[in-house]
């Protein structure tokens, strides 16, 4: 099948603006079942060798060869040919965002793997040492096995919606290989993990987009992990640099409240109700909605039935309290 | 054609527009709506955060009742499809879990089976009604109109959960429907990124920076407006953009519209009855392209 690839090159050593960075199309004869990273090296090695990209093992396990392929990220040894056409059987194909490209389809990692290191990737045990090993069951290991599965190819930190406005934040890698050792019931430094993962561009700052657990080529699930943390601060009664920990218990009381949401009074619940600066910042957005007509009431009705929420709302507490956890399924 | 309606907190709260639009539009499609003024809050994602197990009760409650009236569900919210997809996928994949869920259930004498299906609106109207059907019920063709889609971050992810491999229509119905009332698609690659709003009360600078970068990218490609699935999208594009604008110390003034008031402008219902006045950045210009009259 004849395809055309279009690359977006960079040469940092060009001498002007223009000739730094351009696309670049490539004609490829290539069968359907063939993967992209296959017709990238096709180019690199029959075409033009300067188009610079990284891979090794071809077969989604080593990592390096994680792309944009038409504007997400992903292993290119793993993106067939066939899924990623699009229009008149062109691929767009693009470095990882979120990073500095240092040549061609190459970013520089350094940044990603500063971050990972920031998180004390690393068991750390307390208490005397057992004569021993150190055991974890293997119900335990089994729940760890899906966030170990991560191969650090960056293709999360790629398409994370919260770096692209703030280089700051940790990023999904970083915090699911965080979850990783907070979940391991061998590392005894949980409380000081989960305070230090409380502080600005940490858990609270992910905005829940899903990007990396869709684009993920393993299936780790990060946001799903940062969820899991955000859990743990929650049952560690830790309180976070922002107002994270009292939004989800505000909104918790809410719906226990009236079987809905009580949108003015999450606001005010979240800030406190002697917060009269943050409550002031607020103004101008409420003015707005009341000029409109929409400001909502504090006021609200219950929904039909609200007891049997509440109900249900303690019996699944109970359930965590008996088990000594919340169920979760496969 | 007839659904168990879940029209979720927002549009019974701060975007009263929504509601009123998408019965309206609904009406017009001949679709019946039994509004499930019983179930509870989805918990949006937040409530998961503190305890999925919870959130999953609280929905399998909502599936249940649903079971009982035998009829699938409605939503007019991306966050809230999403929350229940993702439920539901759970809940699915996993019986002993599910029975987990029942157990809990069981003292209100519900029992969820797994046979509920769950709707967005969009997906009803892209699929169940198509877009051939929607352009011939158009009165008002949104002719020269410029619309930019935006799905919402649950309606668009993680694709397992939402049946894309089955229904790959979803992932283009915004636009389809869009074409389908006659405006022209501004396609632009914020669409399926994300609003912000989770975020507003916990790191606001980084929320009005994603509002200002999606809705100044659609005015860059030449938007008369940016429509949503999502009231939550909404409340963050529209509610907040003025305070996005100001950050950014940039003119934005994007109108901001729900997906059933675009439709309803184009099936020719009153600017009234869609609230089009509610809109926090003015809806004037859309309103005086497509020629409707203002009263």
């Amino acid at each position: 099948m004849q395809i055309t690839l279009k690359v977006k090159r960079y040469n940092p050593e060009a001498t002007s603006e223009d000739k730094k960075s351009y696309f670049q199309e490539y004609k490829v004869d290539a069968p359907a079942d063939s993967t992209v990273l296959d017709s990238l090296i096709q180019i690199r090695e029959y075409q033009d060798e300067s188009l610079t990209l990284r891979c090794s093992c071809r077969g989604a396990i080593c990592g390096s060869c994680a792309m944009r392929v038409n504007g997400h990220a992903g292993l290119m040894c793993k993106t067939k040919v066939e899924k990623a056409l699009g229009k008149n059987n062109v691929i767009l194909v693009e470095p990882m965002g979120n990073q500095p490209v240092v040549k061609d389809l190459v970013v520089d990692m350094s940044l990603f793997f500063d971050k990972v290191r920031a998180v004390e990737p690393y068991l750390q045990p307390v208490g005397p040492e057992p004569k021993e090993e150190r055991i974890a069951s293997n119900e335990d290991m089994l729940h760890l096995v899906g966030v170990m599965s991560c191969i650090m190819c960056g293709a999360c930190v790629s398409d994370c919606t919260v770096l692209e406005m703030d280089p700051n934040f940790l990023g999904p890698a970083a915090l699911a290989k965080a979850y990783r050792f907070v979940a391991d019931p061998r590392d005894g430094k949980t409380k000081e993990r989960i305070t230090e993962y409380n502080k600005y561009g940490g858990i609270w700052d992910c905005t829940r987009c899903m990007e990396c657990v869709q684009v993920c080529p393993k299936g780790v699930d990060p946001m799903g992990r940062i969820m899991m943390l955000r859990t743990k601060a929650d049952e560690l009664g830790t309180k976070d640099y922002s107002y994270g920990v009292r939004h989800a218990d505000a909104f918790e009381d809410s719906v226990k409240k009236g079987g809905k949401l009580n949108e003015a009074e999450l606001v005010i619940n979240t800030f406190g109700f002697f917060n009269v600066p943050k409550l002031l910042g607020m103004l101008p957005v409420a003015m707005r909605a009341a000029y409109k007509r929409k400001m909502p009431s504090l006021f609200h009705k219950s929904i039909p039935g609200v007891q049997s929420v509440r109900r249900i709302m303690s019996k699944a507490h109970e359930v965590e309290k008996v088990q000594g956890k919340k169920p979760m399924p496969r | 054609m007839k659904f168990a309606f879940y029209p979720g907190c927002v549009s019974k709260g701060g975007c009263p527009e929504l509601f009123a639009s998408a019965v309206a539009v609904a009406e017009k499609f001949g679709i019946e709506l039994d509004e499930m003024k019983g179930a509870s809050c989805t918990g949006a994602g937040i409530l998961q955060e503190k305890n999925r197990f919870l959130g999953d009760c609280l929905n399998a409650r909502t599936f249940a009742m649903a079971e009982n009236m035998g009829l699938p569900i409605l939503t007019i919210c991306s966050t809230c499809q999403g929350v229940f997809s993702q439920a539901h996928q759970r809940l699915d994949r996993d019986p002993s879990y599910r029975a987990q869920v029942n157990e809990v259930l069981k003292e209100e004498g519900l029992e969820y089976k797994g046979t509920v299906e769950v709707k967005h609106m969009l997906w009803v109207l892209a699929e169940d009604i198509g877009a051939t059907e929607v352009k011939k019920r158009v009165v008002r063709p949104l002719t020269g109109l410029r619309v930019a889609p935006f799905y919402g971050c649950y309606l668009v992810r993680p694709s397992s959960a939402l049946g894309f491999d089955m229904h790959p229509a979803r992932q283009t119905s915004l636009e389809s429907i869009i074409e389908a009332c006659g405006a022209e698609v501004v396609d632009f690659p914020g669409k399926t990124r994300c609003c912000g709003f989770p975020i507003t009360t916990i790191n606001e600078k980084n929320s009005m920076g994603m509002v200002a970068k999606h809705t100044l990218d659609a005015k860059d490609r030449g938007a008369d407006a940016m429509v949503t699935p999502c009231p939550l999208c909404h409340l963050n594009l529209d509610g907040y953009q003025p305070k996005a604008a100001a950050q950014v110390n940039e003119n934005i003034d994007l109108p901001i519209l729900h997906l059933p008031q675009m439709l309803g402008l184009a099936l020719g219902l009153d600017s009234n009855i869609l609230g089009m006045g509610r809109n926090i950045m003015t809806t004037y210009n859309v309103l005086m392209k497509v020629g409707v009259k203002i009263h």
